[in-house]
């Protein structure tokens, strides 16, 4: 990890974390270098719903004091991390980017906040998000947009467009989203990082403000499959907190599973699951194929494969999500915390305050849950939707009987305009088609950035692996990584305003045509 | 209770009351059925889905965390002392313990944190059993399953209630505070019998330890469903669920009205509408809350923040082998033990009434232990029932054997009842053995030589009196004794110098 990024700073989190430890860089001058990076890049791109300049510095200190005293601060020493807006944090607003919540100071960190402070890592500020992360692009935020770091004309993807973008201009090495149906892997396609959305119940939820308890994830997003990795070994492991959370064996996946031999994917079999190719635009098409390519010359075989059931995915997701959110978002009712807009009794009182605190997205997906779950519409809707679910892990089942992993596009585009999509839910919502279905199945599922289109916006290749399978996951993902590094590179962005140049950073110059053919 | 209250005289209607409806209709020919919900708090340290304390009467709004108050991001995880306590109640109430999952019902109500309330739904713990009452009648059990309990709203303004409210304040230690709901068959067909059953169930909780069955403050809380028929059909008519039951004298008042009301209304050619119904305590009457259009959709679905629950064989048999005996079967015990003891053949009826006492109240151990000391079960069951039973909260901490103690000193004659009521009142206000306090009190009985002096002087004294108790003039006896009691300042048992007088005459 030579490579240096601001200010002479190291630029992964790995080799921040490295330095930091090793006493080499403070994590004050770190995080220094990043604060000044956010004022310097946040304005226009508007990530941050809140930076926590001072939390930070202090954390930095006392990282800095503990290495000074000889003690080690943990594997993430210095790094500073940005969090989405719907992770709880003590005393520090915590907006899902609603009005709703306006006011309101969570009195408790939430879960993945205490392990990320226990690892040594500094939490820099919150994150722009689709409000209570229902959306695709990050425009439905009370607070304004976030823009995309590559072309300020596009979205960021979502819903946690504003971590996404955080990483991808370099304001922050690290960054945690949350992942209901594609909205850590989305936005990561759309702004050229890693977003990787982890097997349900290995991460806890325990001050995870929930959109759709069933479905939501927290996840790293990363500027390597390294990082992200590193950073979910972190946040990881059970957590009596949260009943589903899982006791999973706590191996340390970042350096089991990311190595740098060229041969790591030799003898695994890979699928390339038609469903997650079909109705994708051409220059994501030619990127799943190079990928594929690449996986072959990598040594995995790699075989095209259908899974029909996927199809119904995305129905059966647009009906339990809402379903889920309607009972979530109950709570908001202007009693005991956030907006409340004053009538003369009660339920005037209730219907003012979630009239005037939610934006229309939200009450859509109230309106369709509330729907779904009502006497007399269950069965045909909610009922059937987890019937499909089932139907749907039992495909992904049968797949993995004969198969290690699966590849697929991350979004069937690459980011698209401000505003094309606003007019349009449907439109929308079909950008989840190929994130849905992970969640349904619980499984993990990853986004690793593979060149980009004609008009320099990257494209994202996921990887999908059965419930637990992130170690072999993990793997592919760092082939892809690797061969990545062939292909035109994706476009400065942030990168070339900041002067950064991070590890796996893509090698200058290469034309297109020489990508995915064996060396 | 009072006299007045016709259900106060053993359970049974006083005689001669005619059963008449208020518009004047006749009761007769008709039957209520019902079927009782029973809202029980579980005794457990923590509430159900967080470590908050569960207690009741402390300071508004200090046992409260972002899980019980349903703060953003937080996440409920269930108890296992609670489990265990509904696993207590089902295995008392005969049910079959079952995998079971928790669901979500939704509604807006200020004093629910989430705005919904996680509750046991479709697959619920406890399905199946029954309870029988002490008239030898089976009530069925549907289901007992595991619920979280509310906050608690004061609406302040003239009304007391929501509606017209001035204000409202919520309490919210009570929130997430675990119950279990017993939901009964429609098998009771009376007020009386749907009295003697939440007494019995009551009886069954406190046994079992999950609650303390305290209807007054809440932590037993009954609805009832009623509908009425004519005597013979086996058709169920349309019900109405009544609410706010807060005695069983309420729950007993409420049916009789609620029968009395539908009666009129299907007797005079109408027809009983479905809906929830307010009892009114003070005016002794039913009013309507909503009707069956007005109910509810509480979108019920399967809490996805909760994992399946199964208890596996090990903790059920666990379970099952902890319990201790249940009432009935208690009351049994006593009866047969008493009986035995008896000299007479049978146990005379009244004492049933006493074992069931001894029973409700839990003070069987001094029965028994008195009864094993060779105590007549005829005294020990006064003494526990009546006595012992008027400072209840003591009583179940005295210890058996110096209430046997007692018991022998009054039944050796060394305490007159008097006496010994009043060495008992001592024991339970201040502790302390017997002996001791009969000695601190001057009661300590004359030995027998004493008394056979005593009388014999009383004799001698009265010579004109002897003589016509000699010739059979009985009611004399009672003179002597009074004399005798002079002259010992009460230290003589009556019976004791009755039975001297008889020795001297021969």
């Amino acid at each position: 990890m030579s490579a240096m990024g601001q200010a002479g700073q190291p630029a992964s989190a790995s080799a921040i974390a490295e330095s930091v430890r090793a006493g080499s860089t403070s994590a004050r001058s770190v995080v220094e270098a990043h604060l000044a990076a956010i004022d310097r890049e946040d304005p226009s791109l508007h990530a941050f719903l809140t930076v926590l300049a001072d939390d930070a510095r202090a954390g930095a200190d006392h990282v800095d004091e503990l290495v000074s005293r000889g003690e080690d601060p943990g594997p993430l020493a210095g790094v500073p991390v940005a969090l989405k807006d719907n992770l709880c944090t003590r005393g520090v607003p915590t907006t899902c980017g609603s009005r709703i919540l306006e006011g309101w100071l969570p009195p408790y960190d939430a879960t993945v906040v205490r392990r990320l402070r226990a690892a040594g890592a500094l939490i820099v500020g919150k994150t722009n998000l689709d409000e209570f992360a229902m959306g695709s692009s990050t425009e439905n935020s009370a607070f304004g947009p976030t823009l995309n770091p590559h072309d300020r004309s596009r979205v960021p993807g979502g819903s946690s467009g504003g971590s996404a973008a955080a990483v991808a201009s370099g304001m922050v090495p690290l960054a945690l989203g949350s992942d209901t149906g594609g909205s850590i892997r989305q936005p990561a396609a759309f702004c050229g990082v890693v977003g990787m959305k982890p097997t349900y119940g290995t991460v806890s939820r325990y001050g995870l403000i929930a959109f759709a308890s069933s479905l939501d994830q927290i996840g790293p997003f990363a500027t390597s499959v390294v990082d992200a990795a590193l950073l979910f070994d972190v946040i990881s492991g059970h957590d009596p907190h949260d009943s589903t959370s899982l006791d999973r064996p706590g191996s340390r996946l970042a350096e089991a599973n990311c190595p740098d031999s060229a041969q790591s994917v030799e003898g695994l079999r890979v699928g390339l699951v038609r469903e997650l190719m079909d109705g994708t635009d051409d220059p994501v098409a030619q990127m799943l194929a190079k990928a594929a390519d690449a996986l072959s010359a990598a040594g995995a075989s790699v075989e095209e494969v259908s899974i029909p059931e996927l199809r119904y995915a995305l129905c059966a997701y647009y009906l339990i999500a809402p379903a889920e959110a309607s009972s979530n978002l109950a709570r908001y009712d202007g009693v005991r915390y956030g907006l409340r807009v004053d009538a003369e009794d009660l339920t005037s009182m209730n219907s003012a305050t979630r009239a005037a605190g939610f934006g229309p997205e939200v009450k859509r997906r109230i309106m369709l849950g509330t729907y779904a779950l009502s006497a007399g519409y269950y069965e045909a809707y909610y009922g059937k939707a987890q019937r499909v679910r089932t139907v749907i892990a039992d495909a992904f089942a049968a797949a993995y009987q004969r198969l290690d992993a699966l590849v697929g596009a991350t979004a069937p585009t690459t980011a698209f305009s401000m505003g094309a999509k606003v007019e349009d839910p449907l439109s929308m919502y079909l950008s989840d088609v190929c994130t849905v279905a992970s969640n349904l199945a619980g499984h993990p599922a990853i986004s690793v950035p593979f060149g980009t289109d004609e008009a320099g916006m990257p494209v994202g290749v996921q990887v999908l692996a059965p419930a637990l399978g992130e170690a072999v996951m993990l793997r592919v993902a760092s082939a892809l990584e690797r061969a990545s590094a062939s292909l035109p590179g994706i476009p400065a962005a942030g990168r070339a305003s900041t002067g950064r140049a991070s590890t796996g950073d893509p090698a200058p110059g290469r034309a297109p045509g020489q990508v995915g053919e064996p060396a | 209770m009072g006299p007045d209250d016709p259900l106060e005289l053993d359970g049974r209607p006083a005689p001669g009351r005619a059963e008449i409806s208020e518009a004047g209709v006749t009761l007769d020919g008709w039957e209520a059925v019902v079927g009782l919900e029973v809202h029980c708090e579980l005794k457990t340290a923590t509430k159900l889905f967080c470590g908050c304390r569960n207690s009741f009467g402390d300071e508004p709004n200090t046992n409260i965390c972002p899980v019980c108050l349903g703060l953003p991001g937080s996440l409920p995880v269930l108890n296992a002392a609670a489990v265990e306590m509904a696993m207590r109640i089902g295995t008392a109430l005969n049910c079959d313990i079952r995998p079971s999952s928790f669901h979500r019902k939704n509604y807006f109500y200020p004093d629910m944190p989430k705005d919904y309330q996680i509750s046991q739904y479709d697959e619920p713990i406890n399905v199946g059993g029954w309870l029988d009452l002490p008239d030898g009648s089976r009530v069925g059990i549907v289901r007992a399953h595991i619920e979280e309990d509310t906050g608690k709203t004061t609406h302040l303004g003239a009304s007391g209630r929501i509606h017209g409210a001035s204000s409202s304040l919520v309490d919210y230690n009570r929130a997430g505070v675990p119950l279990v709901e017993i939901v009964s068959e429609p098998d009771i067909r009376s007020a009386e019998q749907a009295r003697a059953y939440a007494a019995e169930l009551r009886g069954i909780l406190v046994a079992t330890g999950a609650s303390d069955g305290r209807m007054e403050e809440g932590s037993m809380r009954v609805d009832a469903n009623v509908s009425v028929r004519r005597v013979g059909s086996d058709r169920l008519g349309t019900r109405c669920e009544v609410k706010n039951l807060n005695s069983l004298r309420s729950l007993g008042r409420a049916i009789e009205y609620e029968m009395r009301r539908q009666v009129d209304i299907l007797a005079s050619g109408g027809s009983v509408a479905q809906e929830t119904r307010h009892f009114d305590e003070v005016k002794g009457m039913t009013v309507a809350m909503r009707s069956k259009e007005e109910a509810f959709d509480y979108r019920y679905f399967p809490e996805p923040d909760l994992v399946p629950l199964a208890p596996d064989d090990s903790w059920r048999t666990r379970v099952a082998a902890s319990l201790g005996e249940m009432p009935a079967a208690r009351r049994a015990r006593l009866v047969e033990l008493a009986a035995n003891a008896s000299s007479g053949p049978h146990l005379e009826a009244s004492l049933s009434n006493q074992v069931a006492t001894v029973v409700d109240l839990g003070l069987d151990d001094l029965v028994v232990a008195a009864i094993s000391a060779g105590i007549d079960p005829s005294l020990a069951l006064a003494r526990a029932a009546n006595e012992a039973a008027a400072n209840a909260e003591a009583a179940s901490g005295l210890d058996p054997s110096a209430f046997a103690t007692l018991l022998g000193m009054e039944a050796g004659g060394k305490l007159s009842a008097t006496q010994a009521k009043a060495v008992l009142a001592e024991m339970l206000a201040h502790g302390g053995d017997p002996e001791t306090i009969a000695r601190a009190k001057g009661f300590e009985a004359l030995g027998d030589d004493e008394l056979a002096r005593a009388v014999r002087e009383a004799v001698s004294a009265n010579p004109a009196e002897w003589e016509r108790y000699q010739a059979g003039e009985e009611k004399l006896a009672q003179f002597f004794v009074g004399q005798v009691m002079k002259a010992t300042r009460g230290r003589a048992d009556g019976k004791a110098v009755v039975a001297e007088l008889g020795r001297l005459r021969g």
